[in-house]
């Protein structure tokens, strides 16, 4: 290997370091204790503002520090009967993949600002991102448990599903910007339609916009699809066995799916690091300030998908396993369709 | 240098990662196993019926319609991704939107036969 070979992988794994720890990571661990503090506003209570360090609460932010040691120093408990390698693989397996995804994620306007600017890049995120369903599956299988047993088929039928409508959605988006990296996809958003309104996917693919959410947030298996979790039924479905920090692993791996979903919805259609009305020229981005102010945008933006998210957990009521079903295979699949059935007509009569 | 051998070196970031938590995991509890500890949870029963037994094939049906749609999907993109050049030809122009038309068609109906058969009914 030559010695260039060698920085360009250094730099791979520093960018890869900082921007996984950095932000996937900790906005996950700052995101267990918000959602049960916004929980607790929503349902009148006061939530968890306990913990303190030297008699100063922080609003209970300490409580992050305390979930994890807890985690960390739990007993690991493996039920009789279960399959002991398969069942510690299994949370691993879920976390790899979502994590590895944010790879090629381009979250400013160079190269310098992606770990790895693939050009298949957003097919690499549905293939990778899919073996989380492998994780989730073996648990549940693995547990020896009939509640985990239950939530391991939900979840992989619910996944696979839903997986079809997601690819199928951005088809649309493929077709109007011409491409499926994701630089390209987000430098195609730059220009203003009619000199006013900005070319995000939004704008040229609304109803894709919508019925990628739903498929989207039904692949993290959240409120309102979380059959396969759902606690009046399934205990806590396919990770009722899981204890210490597995058990803090799934957490963690629902987490980083959520952040992911706020990342492709900012990327695909709300224009990424793109700041409105303002065209990223040559010039513009060479500037550090620039750069930085683009960064900015897209955390921004992705902070705000994840606040859509979360509200949405917390006011929305659980649908039936049949209804998330039937959504998913006789709505947004033949929409979808139809969606990309319009595109193409669209830009064929206006070519 | 490709992105590829980048994609290898954050694998191996995020497996280091894994494994890092496996084995604190495995370190730092307490171990104090016991008969009724490890019983798989059942509500406070003793497990009734074992969970290694036969379930619903509708699971299996949905996987095989999945795989037929997944493909779909496989051979859309690159038609989607060329869609845009295939326009400017002007002799491919409506080739390029009837073809995938035809093939829509063709899955739609598998998709309208599934549903007819009550593929697609959960009770």
């Amino acid at each position: 290997m030559t010695a260039q070979v060698v920085e360009a992988l250094v730099h791979a794994a520093i960018k890869f370091a900082i921007l996984v720890p950095g932000f996937v990571l900790a906005l996950a661990a700052l995101m267990s204790w918000i959602e049960r503090r916004q929980s607790a506003m929503i349902q009148d209570r006061v939530g968890p503002n306990r913990a303190s360090i030297g008699g100063v609460r922080a609003w209970g932010l300490f409580h992050i520090i305390a979930d994890t040691l807890k985690f960390a120093l739990k007993e690991n408990i493996v039920p009789r009967g279960s399959n002991p390698l398969l069942f510690r693989l299994a949370p691993f397996m879920a976390m790899a993949p979502a994590l590895i995804v944010f790879a090629v994620m381009p979250v400013g306007p160079t190269n310098r600002w992606v770990v790895s600017n693939l050009d298949v890049g957003i097919l690499f995120i549905f293939a990778i991102g899919s073996l989380s369903v492998y994780g989730a599956t073996i648990a549940g299988w693995s547990s020896n448990n009939n509640f985990s047993l239950l939530g391991a088929l939900r979840v992989s039928a619910q996944m696979i599903s839903y997986e079809v409508s997601l690819a199928l959605n951005l088809v649309g988006v493929f077709m109007v910007f011409g491409s499926i990296n994701l630089q390209t996809i987000i430098e195609g958003q730059g220009a203003l339609l009619g000199g006013v309104l900005p070319k995000w996917g939004i704008v040229v693919q609304p109803v894709a916009f919508f019925l990628f959410l739903a498929a989207s947030i039904a692949e993290t298996k959240r409120t309102p699809f979380d059959a396969p979790e759902g606690e009046p039924e399934l205990v806590s479905g396919y990770f009722t066995e899981y204890s210490g920090l597995a058990l803090a692993t799934w957490f963690l791996t629902e987490f980083a799916a959520v952040i992911m979903v706020a990342m492709m919805a900012t990327a695909v259609f709300f224009g990424g690091w793109q700041i409105p009305w303002l065209p990223p020229t040559p010039a513009l981005v060479a500037t550090w300030w620039f750069q930085i102010a683009c960064v900015m945008a897209f955390f921004a933006k992705t902070l705000f998908f994840v606040w859509v998210q979360m509200q949405l957990r917390w006011t929305l009521l659980r649908m039936r396993y049949d209804q998330i079903m039937t959504m998913g295979w006789k709505y947004i699949l033949p929409i979808s369709l139809a969606n990309v059935l319009v595109t193409g007509l669209f830009l064929l009569l206006t070519r | 240098m490709d992105g590829y051998s980048a994609l290898l070196v954050v694998t191996f970031l995020v497996v280091g990662l894994a494994v890092t938590m496996l084995v604190l995991n495995l370190l730092l509890g307490p171990k104090n196993p016991s008969a009724i500890k490890s019983e798989p949870f059942e509500c406070g029963q003793v497990q009734i019926t074992s969970p290694r037994q036969r379930f619903s094939v509708k699971f299996y049906l949905i996987a095989i319609v999945f795989i037929v749609f997944d493909i779909e999907v496989v051979f859309l993109i690159p038609w989607a991704v060329l869609y845009r050049w295939f326009l400017t030809q002007p002799s491919w122009a409506v080739l390029a939107f009837t073809e995938m038309l035809v093939f829509l068609g063709i899955l739609g109906l598998g998709l309208a036969y599934f549903w007819k058969r009550r593929g697609l009914e959960w009770d």
